[in-house]
């Protein structure tokens, strides 16, 4: 750490600190909320199969922006989410780091869903049928076999919520208000610097976020190949 | 107690229908037969109940798995069922071991899995992935892996179909072996006549979703309306003649001569004599290059396909013949039922 802080302040190792927690909390709770949600969306013939496809895509395609500003209003104390969270003595998740991880899930739902639910899709109906064939129960066999096939695309999408959470900035400012040591992540440190003129802070900061990056694509890459490798 | 397997299914999809009716015997192998698109694998999806929006009826001596007036369904993994399908479908994540115990584990079978890893000579196998395996290897290890839940009826829906000639070899002897040797009552789905006429025991044609025949193999093979309409026999091998390199082979009082190839005494042996390779004397031919010479009594002259031939059905002991001769033959012999006749057999196929 002593190494650390002879090139960046106390502020920016928060911000870091704070972005990597941000980052894992939000993709264990993308993985809780994904998992099942793309297992229906993959085996459902439902009428709503089609809306929840649609609501689930809708955070890729929506300015970050516009989609802080609804959060912030509806953890807001007139919002519906907000007043649900007083009533049961959460108070506001407006400008709190809770509030951070419920964005970030929106936010980054569509790059935990796709991966997940295109594994399933692809395995077919067969290794279920099979399973059943074998005496085992729809939960036992979802359990025993869909996951364990699915791993590779349970795999990336843990990959990519992550990346996608740590590079996010138009949600986290709306929703957390850049707050020091409270919500102020990687990218609103950054933003913050070069708004007051601190381009040397900016730069590491930047220059890690890129290093990551670059990491992690090379990482889900060389794991593609891999997989096809082995299932070659 | 009625032992029988009673399959009445009444299903309409958008554009396809199956209506059949069926008591089969719980018992031996029971072969499905027909071109693809008539309904057979949809009917054993019936019977597993990996298809259940039908109407009718599925049950098995008295236990009912399916019952549409009732509303009653027992889930797949409730039926008492081995399921070997098309293409393996072995689980890639586990290694073979762990696939046979996959079942063994759930289905708390007693049934010891050395048995059947024997049975299909996958000793070798176990420790390794699917991924590595051969085609054959595959359908054997998927073959065991439905045996391991000792099911009290075994499901295979073209177990061979994804494989080529010489695998398709190399698995018969296998699949002979089950039905020898395991009494667990199997339904087969296929279409080559090739399998059915060497494994069935009793069969049922399906056409276009509906049941034309179901009864004997080797009856149920005589109606089989195609250019390899012909008789099954089972045989057994009593004699052999080294030096001409044919063996004889018994069945009811009759013998009839064959290439002998590599067969043992005693081994029991599967024919098929083809109705366009039996011709018909009214005499004992004498002077003729034709080994196998047969008497019999005519039960049936029937018209053939084409216009210009007739089917003839010879009982020959308890076993029939086909012959497919012009009906100008037919005239100039005047062959009528009941009539002493001789059928000339101009080849045999062993069913090995």
């Amino acid at each position: 750490m002593n190494d650390l802080h002879t090139i960046l302040n106390q502020s920016a190792i928060d911000a870091i600190l704070l972005t990597l927690r941000l980052a894992a909390v939000t993709t264990i709770c993308l993985l809780i909320i994904a998992i099942p949600l793309a297992w229906w969306l993959s085996q459902t013939r439902s009428r709503w199969r089609a809306p929840v496809s649609a609501m689930v895509t809708l955070p890729l395609v929506l300015p970050p922006t516009v989609l802080g500003f609804y959060l912030l209003v509806m953890m807001g104390p007139t919002g519906p989410i907000g007043q649900i969270t007083e009533a049961i003595g959460l108070g506001l998740l407006s400008f709190t780091f809770s509030g951070l991880v419920v964005g970030s899930i929106v936010f980054s739902l569509p790059f935990a869903v796709q991966p997940i639910q295109h594994a399933f899709e692809s395995m077919g109906k067969r290794p279920m049928e099979v399973a059943a064939t074998l005496r085992a129960r729809p939960i036992d066999a979802f359990f025993n076999v869909a996951l364990p096939m699915a791993k590779p695309g349970i795999l990336t999408a843990s990959i990519l919520s992550f990346a996608h959470t740590v590079g996010e900035f138009g949600v986290v400012l709306m929703i957390g208000g850049n707050i020091a040591g409270q919500t102020s992540v990687v990218s609103t440190e950054i933003y913050t610097y070069v708004e007051s003129m601190q381009y040397a802070q900016a730069h590491w900061l930047a220059a890690i976020m890129v290093v990551f990056s670059f990491v992690v694509l090379l990482w889900l890459a060389l794991m593609k190949r891999q997989t096809r490798a082995m299932l070659s | 107690m009625n032992n029988n397997i009673q399959i009445r299914v009444d299903l309409n999809r958008p554009n396809f229908k199956l209506c059949c009716d069926l008591a089969l015997p719980y018992r031996g192998i029971t072969i499905l037969f027909g071109p693809s698109g008539s309904g057979k694998t949809t009917l054993l999806r019936c019977v597993a109940g990996l298809e259940t929006t039908f109407e009718g009826r599925i049950a098995i001596g008295q236990d009912v798995w399916h019952d549409s007036e009732k509303k009653h369904t027992s889930p797949v993994w409730q039926r008492p069922i081995g399921y070997v399908f098309q293409e393996a479908s072995l689980f890639e994540h586990l290694s073979v071991q762990q696939n046979l115990n996959f079942g063994l584990k759930r289905s708390q079978s007693r049934h010891p899995l050395e048995h059947s890893i024997e049975l299909l000579g996958i000793g070798d196998l176990l420790k390794r992935r699917p991924a590595s395996l051969s085609g054959g290897e595959r359908q054997r290890v998927a073959i065991a892996r439905a045996l391991a839940t000792a099911p009290q009826l075994l499901l295979l829906d073209e177990p061979l179909a994804a494989l080529d000639e010489a695998r398709r070899q190399d698995i018969m002897p296998w699949l002979e072996r089950l039905r020898d040797e395991l009494h667990t009552p199997m339904l087969y789905v296929t279409h080559s006549s090739q399998e059915a006429a060497r494994l069935g025991d009793h069969m049922v044609l399906l056409e276009h979703g509906h049941v034309t025949h179901s009864g004997d193999v080797a009856d149920v093979f005589s109606r089989i309306d195609d250019q390899d309409t012909g008789a099954i026999l089972t045989a057994r091998v009593v004699s052999k003649d080294q030096p001409w390199q044919l063996a004889e082979l018994a069945f009811d009082d009759l013998t009839i001569w064959t290439a002998d190839n590599n067969l043992t005494i005693n081994q029991t042996v599967r024919l098929r004599i083809a109705a366009r390779d039996v011709s018909i004397s009214t005499s004992k031919p004498l002077n003729t290059s034709i080994q196998n010479q047969i008497a019999g009594r005519i039960l049936f002259i029937e018209d053939d396909r084409h216009p210009s031939h007739a089917l003839v059905t010879i009982g020959c002991g308890k076993s029939r013949l086909l012959a497919r001769v012009t009906r100008k033959a037919v005239h100039t012999l005047d062959l009528s039922v009941e009539q002493k006749v001789w059928a000339q057999i101009k080849s045999v196929a062993l069913l090995v």
